[in-house]
């Protein structure tokens, strides 16, 4: 099978798109996210996405497959919010290994049926690394600007126990997704750069962040280019941007990495700005028109989509990047 | 592997700091260090840290790049005293913007530092003191935590004090670092150890000198490096002497530089500039610092002692006050200065033949200016307005002598400005804010401007515009029935034969209710202007002789394909009927739901609230969009572009906010009721008065959605009557607005209208405040559904909170009649003074009234567009005519 750094060079890898849009068709109630296993459980779980790969594991293989059948290259695992810290909310933190294990080993199934049959098209898994719902460098109390609910040590073990999980699971990448807060991706990448060493690998990783509002930052207020610094210090496979915007918004700063970096460069937007209602309503044909404007500029390795999106939306891009070259880029081998 | 991407130094704070062999000398500010400042040593031990960081700030104002930041001292706990004050540093983005040094010799609080900057640092410093092994540890962290380091010449033998011993240790920090850990040789920063010269011993002669060609060595030996050093050092033997150390600071800079050092941390109040130093001192410096004569000390020690240091004075610079008149007219135009704009008013006055060439001469010479630098991007709209106060008072100060000039000379005529421009607020509407603005820009710009104000009815447009024989009409409106009123407007003007284009402005108005709705009713030019930068190319576009017929029929065209294009598009949507919505409705299940019934049923008024307890509440977001700066605050004080005038005008906000406070120049009332209701029939909600019942009425959404997506109405967030539960309604009015006008009437009085414009702004946000700091005192006392909820103003604007606040003529429920239903359940009118206008506009204007529910399921969406079969069902269920249904509900129905 080919290596996932030589097809870069060739072409335009194809990333999923939402699985939150895709899990609420089933509409899961309580009881559904429960399961015979955790139906004691003493705090409610409807809305932890994560567990369903526990409780549902034939809903998250069937998304997978959905998205693979799209033209997606790569698939993300069901496990943004699997760190110790996000779970907290649910009293889950001792069931953090066991939920990103067996999310990467459902996603990878999925994914080595597809490359079984299309050799031609190996399939991957990117371990989706979330944000957390806590932010080290700001403080949740105005009042009390100097106060951190989390710190970069907390975070940098928290993270380490996702990615040993994912990487035991069988993740061919990490995507360390949806950045809103530099240091908090710096705690994820310094974890990262620690099992390398102990393991003696190597994996490929991709980093993405979230340039929150029209003023061009992310929410901890950085720059495009100043997060690109930020987080260069490590060896990665891409950079790039996902979720908060939808794709024309996301072009000026995809501009500003392309043109300022050596790794390749990604981007998974929204399907345009929430409406009123907090939906998502660019159809797919929308949203490839737009994608098609990184195409012509040469912006990018790797497209697919955050929230609101669907198999559609990538079946539209995945026709539409056939057409195109990759950026040109120098991906370290 | 090749690289396309060149190799330099580059940081980040929340701004990207790249160093390139362009860049000028990267200047590191070092007040923010214990070793290096006494009073921010004296601020650290007392824990003053909001004094400290004024310094950081100070720093960075001042121009440094970076900022180093020590905690070094023996008194004070160092690591914890890095945390604290980085994490207060990062949580000011004005400070943020640059990079930081994290500067210790102790590794423990480097590292600690090091957690919590999410930007790339520099970290200040490592070196072979401590052995091979603990600099290649400490090596890997930092290059794992993604930082820059500053190597120090120091070995396990000592610091390196002489050229050969600096290349040694240089090469060796530099192989280890690059072959072994495998640092990113562009991250590497050498200190090569600046020490003082003219010490008198002979061994310190060649400091300086040594210094320098290290530091050609070392760019030329060591790719990608860069070679920092702290210059004070080099005049130590100088110390009270700062005419002689500045020099000596200029001249080693000037040198290294040369040679290639690149960053650095010096005093810019130390220093002089190269070319500005005194012949004779220069070359004696120089003999010093590159050690070319033997007596060189000698000679500069001598030649000190006649340098006598001054004190330098530091004040205001008037120096613009000697320049030419036009240059100094143009000046107190551009920088808003009205201190001595009728002095220089009447020198011009006294220069030429009739008064009012110094307007048409001088003083629009200076608008130009202006107008020439906010067309440009150069100017924001606060200064332009601040302009045009200076521009008033030189005007008011002239007019006497026109009048008088007028009489001796009755046959010259008027003076024929640019064109004349009336501008209203539509009538039923209250709002005049952007109009405001839009009219002093215009006004700066030569035009003159009738503005007819608020609520002006149709026919007194006309009339006036007949009457004063305008050029431009130009009409505002932020509610949505004021939509109405300027097509009707349109209309009217047609029918009269009008011929002047029609301007249409305004929060609620769009380019698409312009090109679909005003512009097929009036024959001539209609123009949508959302900004006031945007008015001024208008309104020159439409009145430029040459060209305007041109320009007119292109906008007349670009509506009607834009129009085309519109109906075309909005075809798609598909819709289902009411009853279909209906049976879509959002289900709450109310059997497993805990309805919180209010602590305090029935109505309450707050008379003259302390307007201090509505400041935490204060979104300061709005206010900068109404003033055409664009971005979120806090960040918008530290933009790139408006960064500036954004902080200049949050200041002025700020000190007319205290005064309003103190001085209680407005009054805030408030009024709200909760009430037993249950929703009957689908979409109307039955509230329980003690007197009586009365019905809100809501609308649904009837928008095809995708599976799954309920149509909402907000009868959904109430408890249907037949499940048998009793459930809770609130609604209120606020207002700040009692005294507004008033205010801001005295500030046009003086010509002021920034500070009238300003005080108006104000208001609205008081209002919104006000409605937010009473939503919570519901949620947590009054009804009390939320008692322990812990959230800041932030999370506020966010709308964290649980339960709703829908406004009547926003999103959820666009139907303006339904404050007529509120006013009647609360007696607003009566209790409080807050009246709706024909139009349904609130007055005063910074009111702000709706309803409350308090089911945690409630959530803000928007009514979109419904159909007629919706309003009919309405009309029926209200008991009023279909066309007044028709009417109030137009913006909200469905074209096809």
């Amino acid at each position: 099978m080919k290596n996932i750094v030589d097809i870069l060079k060739e072409r335009i890898l194809i990333l999923d798109g939402a699985m939150g849009t895709m899990l609420q068709r089933y509409k899961f109630k309580e009881y559904d996210f429960r399961g015979e296993r955790f139906k004691e459980w003493p705090v409610a779980l409807q809305g932890n996405n994560d567990l369903l790969s526990l409780t549902q594991p034939e809903a998250i293989a069937t998304v997978h497959g959905k998205y693979f059948e799209a033209g997606a290259d790569i698939v993300e695992t069901n496990t943004f919010s699997g760190t110790t810290i996000a779970m907290a909310d649910y009293h889950m933190e001792e069931l953090v290994y066991e939920l990103n294990y067996e999310s990467a080993r459902i996603a990878k199934k999925v994914a080595d049926e597809f490359t079984a049959r299309e050799p031609h098209k190996p399939r991957f898994i990117a371990g989706s690394i979330g944000p957390t719902n806590k932010t080290a460098s700001m403080s949740p109390d105005v009042n009390d600007p100097g106060f951190r609910a989390v710190s970069f040590g907390e975070l940098r073990i928290a993270y380490k126990q996702q990615v040993e999980a994912l990487i035991d699971g069988g993740v061919d990448i990490l995507l360390v997704e949806t950045i809103f807060d530099t240091l908090n991706a710096k705690a994820a990448l310094f974890a990262i750069e620690e099992v390398k060493e102990e393991r003696n690998l190597e994996i490929p990783i991709m980093v993405s962040g979230t340039i929150t509002d029209a003023s061009g930052r992310t929410l901890s207020g950085q720059t495009a280019e100043a997060f690109l610094i930020s987080i260069s210090h490590i060896p990665i496979l891409s950079v790039g941007f996902n979720c908060a915007l939808g794709a024309s918004q996301l072009v000026p700063h995809l501009e500003v990495i392309s043109a300022k970096t050596d790794f390749a460069v990604s981007a998974h937007p929204n399907a345009g700005l929430p409406n009123a209602f907090g939906e998502y309503d660019e159809t797919p044909e929308m949203m490839a028109s737009q994608i098609k404007e990184y195409l012509e500029k040469g912006l990018v390795n790797i497209v697919g989509g955050c929230c609101g999106t669907t198999p559609e939306h990538i079946a539209a891009m995945a026709k539409l990047v056939k057409d195109y070259k990759p950026r040109q880029t120098v991906i370290p081998a | 592997m090749s690289e396309t991407i060149d190799k330099y130094l580059k940081l980040s704070g929340l701004e990207p700091l790249v160093v390139t062999p362009e860049s000028n000398f990267i200047n590191v500010g070092e007040r923010t260090n214990v070793a290096g400042s006494k009073k921010f040593l004296r601020l650290i031990k007392e824990e003053k840290f909001e004094e400290a960081l004024d310094i950081a700030r100070h720093q960075v104002e001042g121009g440094a790049q970076l900022i180093d930041i020590n905690m070094d001292d023996g008194l004070i706990d160092g690591k914890e005293a890095m945390v604290k004050f980085l994490n207060l540093v990062i949580a000011e983005p004005d400070i943020a913007r640059v990079p930081i040094v994290i500067d210790s010799s102790k590794w423990d609080i480097i590292e600690a530092g090091l957690q919590v900057v999410q930007g790339k640092c520099v970290v200040n410093s490592i070196s072979l003191k401590e052995g091979k092994e603990q600099f290649i540890n400490q090596a890997k962290l930092i290059k794992r935590y993604g930082a820059a380091v500053i190597v120090m010449a120091f070995d396990e033998e000592g610091q390196a004090d002489n050229y050969d011993r600096r290349l040694e240790i240089a090469k060796r920090s530099y192989d280890i670092l690059v072959n072994e850990v495998k640092y990113p040789p562009e991250d590497i920063i050498f200190d090569l150890n600046v020490f003082p010269v003219a010490t008198g011993m002979d061994e310190h002669k060649r400091n300086a000198l040594d210094f320098i060609e290290a530091t050609r060595w070392v760019k030329k030996n060591l790719p990608y490096c860069n070679v920092s050093g702290g210059i004070s050092n080099v005049s130590f033997s100088f110390r009270g002497n700062n005419p002689v150390r500045e020099a000596m600071h200029s001249v080693f800079l000037y040198h290294a530089i040369k040679a290639g050092m690149n960053i650095g941390i010096v005093n810019p109040t130390m220093l002089e500039v190269y070319d500005d130093i005194p012949k004779d001192l220069l070359e004696r410096v120089e003999d010093v610092i590159l050690n070319r004569r033997e007596d060189a000390t000698e000679r500069l020690l001598e030649f000190a002692e006649s340098v006598v240091g001054k004190a330098r004075e530091s004040k205001v610079d008037l120096s613009w006050r000697e320049e030419p008149l036009q240059n100094r007219i143009n000046r107190a135009l551009v920088k808003g200065i009205d201190q001595y704009i009728v002095e220089d008013v009447e020198e011009a006055r006294k220069s030429v033949s009739k008064p009012i060439e110094v307007i048409e001469d001088n003083l629009m010479t200076g608008m130009n200016v202006v107008g020439d630098l906010f067309g440009s991007g150069k100017m924001f709209l606060p200064q332009v307005v601040k302009s045009a106060r200076v521009m008033k008072k030189a005007v008011a100060y002239l007019l006497p002598f026109i009048e008088e000039e007028k009489l001796l000379n009755p046959q010259v005529g008027d003076s024929k400005g640019a064109g004349k421009i009336l501008m209203a607020t539509v009538k039923g509407d209250v709002h005049d804010i952007g109009k405001n603005i839009v009219s002093v820009v215009l006004a700066c710009n030569n035009y003159e401007i009738v503005d007819l104000g608020v609520m002006v009815p149709p026919e007194k447009i006309i009339n006036s515009a007949k009457e004063e024989n305008v050029d431009i009409i130009g009409l505002s409106g932020l509610i949505t029935p004021s939509l109405d009123e300027m097509v009707f407007l349109a209309k009217e003007m047609d029918r009269q034969n009008f011929k002047v284009p029609l301007l249409i402005g305004g929060a609620t108005t769009s380019k698409a209710h312009t090109a679909v709705k005003i512009d097929p009713q009036y024959q001539n030019t209609v123009v949508h202007v959302n900004d006031a930068s945007r008015a001024v190319t208008v309104v020159g576009d439409l009145l430029q002789k040459e060209s305007a017929d041109g320009y007119k029929k292109s906008i007349k065209l670009d509506y009607e394909v834009f129009r085309d294009k519109f109906l075309k598009r909005s075809k798609h949507k598909e819709y289902k009927t009411i009853e279909e919505a209906r049976n879509n409705k959002f289900n709450i299940d109310w059997q497993a739901k805990q309805i919180v019934k209010p602590k305090e049923l029935g109505i309450q008024v707050i008379d003259n609230i302390d307007l201090e307890k509505l400041l935490p509440y204060i979104d300061w977001i709005p206010f900068f969009r109404s003033w055409e700066l664009h971005g979120r605050y806090p960040d918008i004080l530290t933009d790139e572009v408006v960064g500036a005038q954004a902080t200049e005008l949050f200041s002025d906000a700020q000190a007319m906010l205290k005064k309003v406070v103190e001085e209680k120049q407005l009054k805030a009332k408030g009024i709200f009721g909760l009430f037993p209701a249950n929703t009957i029939n689908e979409d109307d909600i039955e509230v329980d008065l003690s007197e009586g019942k009365q019905i809100f009425r809501t609308l649904r959404q009837q928008l095809k959605k995708r599976e799954g997506a309920p149509n909402f109405a907000l009868s959904d967030f109430i408890a249907p009557k037949e499940t048998g539960i009793q459930d809770y309604i609130g609604c209120f009015c606020v207002s700040t607005g009692f005294g507004t006008a008033a205010l801001a009437k005295e500030y046009e009085k003086n010509h002021d209208d920034y500070n009238a414009i300003m005080i108006k702004a104000i208001a609205d946000r008081l209002a919104e405040a006000f409605a937010e700091y009473l939503h919570k005192e519901i949620r947590t006392n009054h009804w009390g559904y939320a008692e322990d909820e812990q959230l800041n103003n932030e999370d506020l604007i966010k709308e964290s909170y649980k339960g709703i606040r829908p406004a009547p003529g926003y999103p959820a429920c666009p139907d303006h009649l339904e404050k007529l239903t509120i006013w009647e359940v609360l007696g607003v009118k009566e209790k409080i003074g807050v009246e709706v206008t024909e139009s349904l506009a609130m007055w005063p204007a910074a009111s702000v009234s709706g309803y409350y529910f308090a089911n945690p399921d409630a959530r803000y969406f928007g009514l979109g567009k419904i159909k007629e079969d919706q309003v009919q069902d309405f009309a029926k269920r209200k008991g009023i005519k279909l066309e007044e249904a028709m009417k109030w509900l137009a913006p909200s129905i469905s074209e096809d």
